[in-house]
């Protein structure tokens, strides 16, 4: 009960310490001195203490079941075990906006200690710009989403966090993915506060690149947790699905990704600035698009969780307000200084960034299309759509071949002018990728030339990629292993999809079911209880041609707090394949439903994932773009 | 004067878009499917509130009747809300409400009904929770009609409202 006073009255400082912020940097941006009063740095500091304090006892609150806090009441029970009492704080709406507050004020602190060698004016008004953003999350915290409110007479018992979001991917997922979100809220203020100053240059680049780079990390490792959540626990047998919400995190990361790419082009040659700072701009907004998609309730999915009017018109309101400011600062403010500098000579390792942000561009507006166009559509007309996987996939799959091929040559290309050399090694691994293509499908696909054509592509540039990385001197380490992880994982992909066979049956205890060479054998049921669910498990066992023998133990869960019926898959996963067993019960019958699939190299799809991670990270530390 | 164009319509386009989301938040998107499937009236024995004794679900549901199951607790803030509505419903003759007390303190219960009136002509006692579950709930507050034929026809998640009530009163009509 105290902690639920101390965390409001918090929340209530850290807005008054925002508005108190703004004052203060206004006075010293007129100031004359040289340098960012230490002042600023401290309250920043203090800020980011009463939210840090705000947040710890929200977290107490739950740990403590203090079902006099609604929010505690509405999302964990008494029964719940401790690491996902904790985790609940953030996998609700009111905690899940305090993690957005944190991030915010946290980044804002870390950026005005990392940037003291920056321009006094352009810190400032970063920082102001970042405080509106603060103030708006503050404001919509404590008008309509208020974590702490107060429940009379005190409730026995709480209702429980919906089970499926019990899962330890699930409890990392949702900070790693707002460590890139809000992230990417600095790129915004510093490229806005660059652009009232006149401040976009290399040295700008410089700077900004590592915070580009963290974000684009976070949000990388944030998509993959969420993916490898749908896999293991939805039971729907796959990574992606196109759900709107899985959407809009993709749509940050496909303009972020090509932000970083920019970030270098500015760094090295001082141009393309109208793309970084609308792709800096694009960015957050995006970002803020999806939380005001997912939380407002017009879109419906696992994520939403409260359908208040108020909450989505404050985020809309607030939303179109920031895109606002920022194209007024744009248009206002932007000088392109360096005209000239946009000439770039065609064969270059400029205009092969331009042309890759030209792709990127392409799918960002065809997973934005595809996920607003039914809310526009409803409203419009009143008629109800639904956009599905073989939209992304007809409208994706013919550019994907061009964008891998345009990126193998890309690699190869140096800064301003360029050959292209080795123009024989190139027809080699393009004759190998065909042929082996070719080889690999023919007995396999209908859409063989079609096919041909994408994993020729995709093979092509893993090989090229491949070379770089493991045949040449270490001269751009970071680069090389991205851009190897990228092919990996679209290769994975590739090979995933076409390769993945699936059958769904009914079948009872002591039965045999003989599937694609191999036998499904139902051997027993067995039952088991725990604090928060009961269980039952079956015991299958899977037997090659070759005689071997694999077990798998599929749950179906009972929980108590909400009763919900839950189908925990079981999924052996070796270097080549997933084997992925789902059960359901049959009402009224002795039958169990099972999905068995076999899922060739999942485990290569999180793996190249964490490799294209690891090119990012590598590339940190480095003070200049080398060669 | 191009880049003045650009900006306009830039800013038609953001305001159609805004104009957009805001009509799309009053079309909310969640709906539940109705449950319309006939089921059969759970089997089983409870304690009864005042008498404490055990009572069969045989000599609960005995008239012609439509019967209301409403799922209940002191400290379930929503049932406080749809206790009024209870009330007015208690009043129509062709049906009958029965509570089931879920997962609650006695006397905490007990205060609830003094202080807020009393709909239900039985109160059944669910100490531990797992009637409910025979009935099919999700959580309280919950609410079930149950038709002539003893059969459960309709289900309703969550409190009751006035246009629920309309909807119930034109069933038994």
């Amino acid at each position: 009960m105290l902690a639920n006073q101390i965390g409001y009255y918090s929340l209530i400082a850290g807005l008054l310490f925002s508005v108190y912020l703004c004052v203060v940097s206004i006075k010293d941006f007129n100031n004359t001195n040289r340098n960012v009063s230490p002042n600023l740095i401290t309250l920043s500091f203090l800020q980011l203490t009463f939210v840090v304090i705000s947040f710890l006892s929200l977290i107490l609150s739950f740990i403590n079941s203090d079902f006099s806090n609604e929010t505690v009441f509405n999302n964990s029970h008494t029964t719940k075990p401790l690491f996902y009492k904790i985790s609940g704080t953030w996998g609700n709406h009111e905690g899940s906006l305090m993690l957005w507050l944190l991030v915010l004020t946290l980044f804002i602190f870390l950026f005005l200690i990392k940037s003291r060698e920056q321009p006094k004016k352009y810190r400032i008004l970063t920082l102001l710009f970042q405080q509106l953003i603060i103030i708006g999350f503050f404001l919509f915290v404590l008008m309509t989403s208020n974590p702490f409110n107060y429940l009379f007479p005190i409730p026995l018992e709480g209702l429980g966090l919906n089970p499926i979001l019990q899962d330890p991917a699930l409890a990392i997922h949702p900070p790693l993915l707002y460590l890139g979100y809000v992230g990417s809220s600095i790129i915004f203020s510093a490229s806005l506060a660059a652009v009232a100053q006149n401040y976009i240059s290399k040295e700008w680049g410089q700077h900004i690149k590592k915070w580009v780079l963290i974000s684009w990390i976070f949000l990388t490792i944030g998509i993959m947790l969420g993916s490898i959540w749908a896999y293991y626990e939805l039971g729907w047998g796959g990574f992606w699905f196109w759900d709107p919400v899985e959407n809009v995190s993709l749509m940050p990361w496909l303009t972020l990704t090509a932000l970083l790419h920019c970030i270098l082009v500015l760094e090295r040659r001082g141009a393309l600035t109208s793309w970084v700072v609308i792709l800096s701009i694009t960015t957050f907004t995006l970002s803020m698009c999806g939380t005001f998609l997912v939380r407002s309730g017009i879109l419906n999915s696992v994520h939403t969780f409260a359908n208040d009017p108020a909450r989505g018109i404050f985020i809309l309101i607030f939303l179109f307000t920031l895109i606002f400011l920022s194209l007024g600062v744009f248009f206002l403010f932007y000088k392109d200084n360096n005209k000239d500098s946009n000439n770039f000579f065609w064969l270059s390792k400029e205009s092969s960034i331009l042309v890759n942000n030209w792709f990127m561009m392409y799918f960002l507006s065809v997973v934005l299309i595809g996920t607003v166009y039914p809310i526009f559509l409803d409203v419009i007309s009143a008629e109800k759509i639904s956009v599905g996987p073989p939209f992304y996939q007809k409208l994706i799959a013919p550019f994907l071949a061009p964008f891998l091929l345009f990126m193998a040559f890309g690699l190869k290309l140096k800064w301003i002018k360029s050959k292209i050399e080795n123009k024989n090694s190139l027809i080699i691994f393009l004759i190998i990728s065909v042929i082996l293509t070719f080889f690999i499908l023919k007995n396999i696909t209908t859409d063989l030339f079609f096919y041909t054509i994408l994993i020729s592509a995709a093979f092509f540039l893993f090989f090229s990629t491949s070379k770089e990385l493991f045949l040449k001197k270490f001269n751009n380490i970071s680069q090389a292993v991205a851009h190897f992880g990228f092919s990996l994982l679209i290769l994975s992909i590739l090979f995933n999809g076409i390769l993945s066979s699936e059958i769904t049956t009914n079948i009872k205890v002591g039965e045999k079911y003989n599937y694609n060479n191999e036998e499904i054998f139902f051997e027993k049921i067995e039952e088991k209880n725990e604090s928060n669910f009961n269980s039952i498990i079956g015991h299958f066992k899977i037997t090659n041609d070759k005689g071997k023998v694999v077990e798998l133990n599929p749950e179906i869960r009972v929980y108590n707090q909400p009763i919900i019926i839950t189908s925990e898959a079981d999924i052996k996963t070796t270097l080549l394949e997933d084997k992925f067993l789902v059960m359901n019960i049959v009402k009224g019958n002795e039958y169990f439903n099972i999905r068995y699939q076999v899922k060739p190299f999942m485990l290569w799809i999180w793996i190249s994932v964490l490799i294209l991670c690891l090119g990012g990270l590598l590339s940190i530390p480095k003070k200049k773009y080398e060669k | 004067m191009k880049s003045k164009l650009i900006l306009i319509i830039i800013f038609i386009f953001l305001i159609f878009c805004f104009l957009i989301f805001y009509k799309g938040l009053d079309k909310p998107n969640t709906y539940t499917p109705k449950n319309n499937i006939e089921k059969n009236l759970p089997i089983f024995k409870a304690k009864d509130f005042y008498s404490n004794t055990y009572i069969n679900s045989k000599n609960i549901f005995t008239e012609e009747n439509y019967y209301i199951v409403n799922v209940w607790a002191s400290w379930c803030v929503p049932c406080r809300k749809e206790h009024p509505l209870l009330m007015k419903l208690s009043k129509n003759k062709t049906i009958k409400l029965i509570g089931l007390n879920y997962r609650d303190n006695l006397k905490n219960a007990n205060k609830f009904i003094n202080e807020l009136g009393n709909p239900y002509t039985q109160i059944l006692i669910d100490k531990d929770g797992t009637l409910a579950v025979e009935f099919g709930a999700y959580g309280v507050p919950e609410t079930f009609l149950i038709d002539r034929n003893k059969k459960i026809i309709r289900k309703f998640v969550g409190p009751i409202n006035k246009s629920i009530i309309e909807e119930i009163k034109t069933i038994i009509k």
